[in-house]
């Protein structure tokens, strides 16, 4: 790894951990929790186009490591986990296809990465009962998915670090 | 071309989420409210009669009901998620405390389709 290549990664690693922190201060809905931009996959959707699978995969744990260990608790770090890890895995396959955009593979991340936290509370509770937000979760998903994906889309072309 | 495929993603999820807010809609009016703790059955009480519950001691949810709706009043969990839900009285909704791993959800009634599914 290059000198380089070591302050990228810190640097994304940081800019992801400030915006997930700064959409914590803002809650998009009081009825349905989950439902949220994904700021941070702005970053993650960067690392895997522009840095490659590796480096996304080491910033999207890092990332959540670090965030569950400062803002959230032991609970938090599941979901989130779960989340991430899903949420990764459906965007490099559907980035590997070579048939979707950044949008595509924004609005697939976007939509996985609330699965993966409906089945862990599904799991952690024993219960059925969370289906009931899923699909409001999947419409949110899709809109800031495509949100997500557009400006990401920008970002992968036009900054150079 | 890559746009193509990406509306067609986008067109499958918002049918996904029609199709499963049509399956997963609540019902009429429930009669009964199921509490579970920790995936085990902790109580039912009906709508229909008033009464405020504390569910839990070290860990609580305080939960009401009243007119033939629940709701969780006041709760020491962290994140107060179950205390902004408001208010229940439709079968198939759920007011759900995930760190006390408290569901309360509503049953009974016609057209319980979440019944079904769970």
């Amino acid at each position: 790894m290059k000198t380089r290549d070591i302050a990228r990664f810190a640097l994304l690693t940081a800019l992801a951990m400030v915006l997930s922190w700064v959409e914590s201060l803002v809650p998009l809905s009081v009825t349905v929790p989950g439902v949220k931009l994904g700021l941070t996959n702005l970053v993650v959707l960067f690392a895997l186009y522009r840095m490659g699978t590796r480096a996304a995969w080491c910033l999207s744990l890092v990332r959540v490591l670090l965030v569950s260990f400062t803002f959230g608790n032991a609970f938090s770090l599941w979901y989130s986990l779960a989340g991430a890890i899903l949420s990764l895995l459906v965007m490099m396959a559907l980035k590997a296809t070579g048939k979707f955009s950044v949008t595509g593979v924004s609005v697939a991340g976007a939509v996985c990465h609330n699965l993966g936290q409906i089945l862990v509370a599904m799991a952690v509770l024993r219960s059925t009962a969370v289906a009931f937000y899923y699909p409001a979760l999947v419409l949110s998903g899709t809109i800031a998915g495509v949100c997500i994906g557009l400006a990401g889309g920008v970002l992968v072309r036009r900054i150079r670090i | 071309m890559k746009r193509r495929f990406d509306l067609i993603l986008i067109l499958l999820l918002l049918t996904v989420a029609g199709v499963l807010f049509f399956f997963l809609r609540p019902g009429g009016e429930g009669q009964y409210v199921l509490v579970t703790v920790d995936g085990q059955e902790y109580d039912r009480y009906p709508l229909s009669e008033d009464r405020t519950i504390t569910i839990g001691e070290e860990d609580y949810n305080i939960l009401k009901i009243h007119d033939g709706a629940a709701a969780i009043t006041e709760a020491n969990c962290g994140d107060h998620t179950c205390v902004r839900t408001g208010e229940i009285r439709r079968s198939g909704e759920s007011i759900i405390c995930l760190p006390h791993k408290v569901v309360v959800k509503v049953i009974g009634g016609e057209n319980s389709t979440v019944d079904a599914v769970s």
